[in-house]
């Protein structure tokens, strides 16, 4: 398997076939981890970088996990390839423009995948579709539990695992939830998303595109805390409290819009199908903001003809570097946003 | 209640300024409030948010001096050079720079300092028990906080157990 074979399908993190994931579209859990005997990425020589690699590659690599897990060189990767798997979500932007030997393990279902030589020496994580957290902590604990037997992780009695940044000290734990929350955007309640998340400690980030802009109603919220607290604790809080009360929050926001501004909600609707439907050029970001409605659209039952599926598919197909690795070929912004709306097209107009 | 600043978002900063016994109330959406120049609690980098701590820190003169550097003799990391890129330079920094991280982990950790989680298999079996123990306790508040004397019981217990 090579990284390039992913991109014709949507991650199965995105599916939409999890528990609750019209609004909870997928959980995360990532752990960080670094090896005692070497010093953290910043100061570790490349030679010591390439040997660190080995290591934990083949640690990872000789485990048994399920399926037939592949190894991706990521600093041998071109940059759209890299790219690719940004988009996907299975290594970090900083991964893919880092520096010196790194590479990532990545399982075809993109359930799991490893980092290597990121911020930390190893960051290991967990996908899974709708609101599935208490299932990540199993898996990724199962994993890191393994892959302990075979490498000496930095440990502190008093710190815990040891990372590069004080802020991941103590579990190295971020658990994280993709959230749809276009309703509580529609009804001008966004902002109280942010304030609460923010009064409890929260990172509040977008799930599509670089930096924070959240495009597309796409959030991804995380637990910032990471010492201090065990990862059941906060796995318990996310699935059990902070989570429940925003998908209360937005399923709310939406029946309003249903009973009160049903006008207006089919107005967006249609009016996002209508431009989809004939655009000739369209930007990833339009793409993703009028692709948010109609999801919403399909969720409340205001679309037919429409699978969920086909939409979630377009959100990942018609992203830059996706676009591009599937037609062959480099292309400019304006030919990429030809494209796109030709995939658009072909998608929404065949029904 | 709308912003009446933009008309558009839903106010979420109130703001009761009460001048010469006058009251007066604004209603404010974040983005405008913050454009006024309101505070706003919002989410600093933490790149930002070391530096700032390390400056305050040796201004107030009871913190670290950054004018007498750190150096960490096993990688040479130094506290300026962690204060600009917010990243360690090896395991061994948590040591060397001790009193100086101690504050910045407190404040990135909500007062917290010790870890409750997850322990190697290969850790000394006291240093398990203590990590174990730290966690039982932290349970045992929470339960008496939920008025759950149920739990709270079995955590007792469980801590005798451990101790």
């Amino acid at each position: 398997m090579r990284p390039a074979d992913l991109s014709h399908h949507v991650s199965q993190w995105f599916d939409g076939s999890g528990p609750g994931a019209e609004i909870v579209i997928s959980s995360r859990i990532r752990l960080a981890r670094n090896l005692g005997g070497y010093e953290f990425l910043t100061c570790l020589s490349a030679e010591k970088q390439a040997r660190l690699l080995e290591e934990l590659k083949e640690a990872i690599l000789s485990l048994d996990l399920g399926e037939k897990v592949f190894y991706v060189d990521v600093s041998e990767s071109s940059p759209l390839e890299q790219d690719m798997l940004v988009e996907r979500h299975l290594i970090s932007r900083r991964h893919a423009g880092g520096k010196g030997p790194r590479g990532a393990i990545i399982a075809p279902s993109e359930s799991f995948t490893a980092m290597i030589n990121e911020e930390d020496h190893l960051r290991v994580q967990v996908f899974k579709t709708g609101l599935q957290l208490k299932e990540c902590w199993r898996q990724i604990d199962n994993i890191d539990s393994e892959i302990e037997k075979k490498v000496q992780y930095a440990f502190d009695a008093n710190y815990g695992y040891l990372t590069a940044c004080p802020t991941n000290l103590g579990t190295g734990i971020r658990v994280s939830v993709m959230l749809h929350l276009p309703a509580l955007k529609m009804t001008g309640q966004i902002d109280k998303f942010f304030n609460a998340a923010r009064d409890t400690d929260l990172m509040v980030r977008g799930l599509f595109g670089e930096g924070t802009d959240a495009v597309g109603d796409f959030f991804q919220l995380s637990n910032q805390v990471t010492l201090g607290v065990s990862e059941e604790q906060i796995v318990e809080e996310f699935s059990n409290s902070i989570v429940p009360k925003i998908t209360q929050f937005e399923a709310m926001a939406r029946q309003t819009l249903l009973t009160q501004q049903a006008d207006a909600l089919d107005d967006k609707i249609q009016r996002a199908l209508g431009v989809l439907r004939s655009a000739r050029l369209i930007s990833s970001q339009e793409a993703l903001f009028l692709l948010s409605h109609v999801r919403m659209g399909i969720n409340l039952g205001r679309v037919n003809g429409i699978s969920l599926d086909a939409v979630n598919e377009l959100f990942m197909l018609t992203q830059p570097a996706h676009l591009q690795l599937n037609s062959g070929q480099t292309l400019d912004p304006d030919h990429r946003d030809a494209m796109r709306a030709k995939i658009i097209r072909s998608r929404l107009c065949r029904n | 209640m709308l912003c009446q600043s933009c008309n558009e978002q839903t106010a979420t900063i109130h703001l009761t300024e009460i001048t010469e016994g006058l009251r007066a109330e604004t209603h404010l959406c974040e983005a405008c409030a913050q454009k006024q120049g309101l505070a706003v609690k919002s989410q600093i980098p933490i790149n930002e948010l070391l530096s700032t701590l390390l400056a305050a820190q040796s201004e107030s003169g009871g913190g670290p001096d950054l004018s007498a550097d750190i150096q960490c003799p096993s990688c040479g990391m130094t506290l300026k050079q962690f204060a600009e890129k917010s990243l360690l330079g090896c395991p061994h920094d948590y040591d060397v720079f001790g009193d100086q991280l101690k504050m910045i982990i407190e404040r990135a950790h909500n007062g917290n300092t010790r870890h409750c989680g997850k322990t190697p298999s290969t850790a000394p079996a006291d240093t398990r028990d203590r990590i174990k123990l730290i966690n039982l306790k932290q349970q045992l508040d929470e339960a008496v906080r939920d008025e759950d004397y149920e739990t709270a019981a079995k955590l007792r217990d469980m801590i005798e157990k451990v101790k």
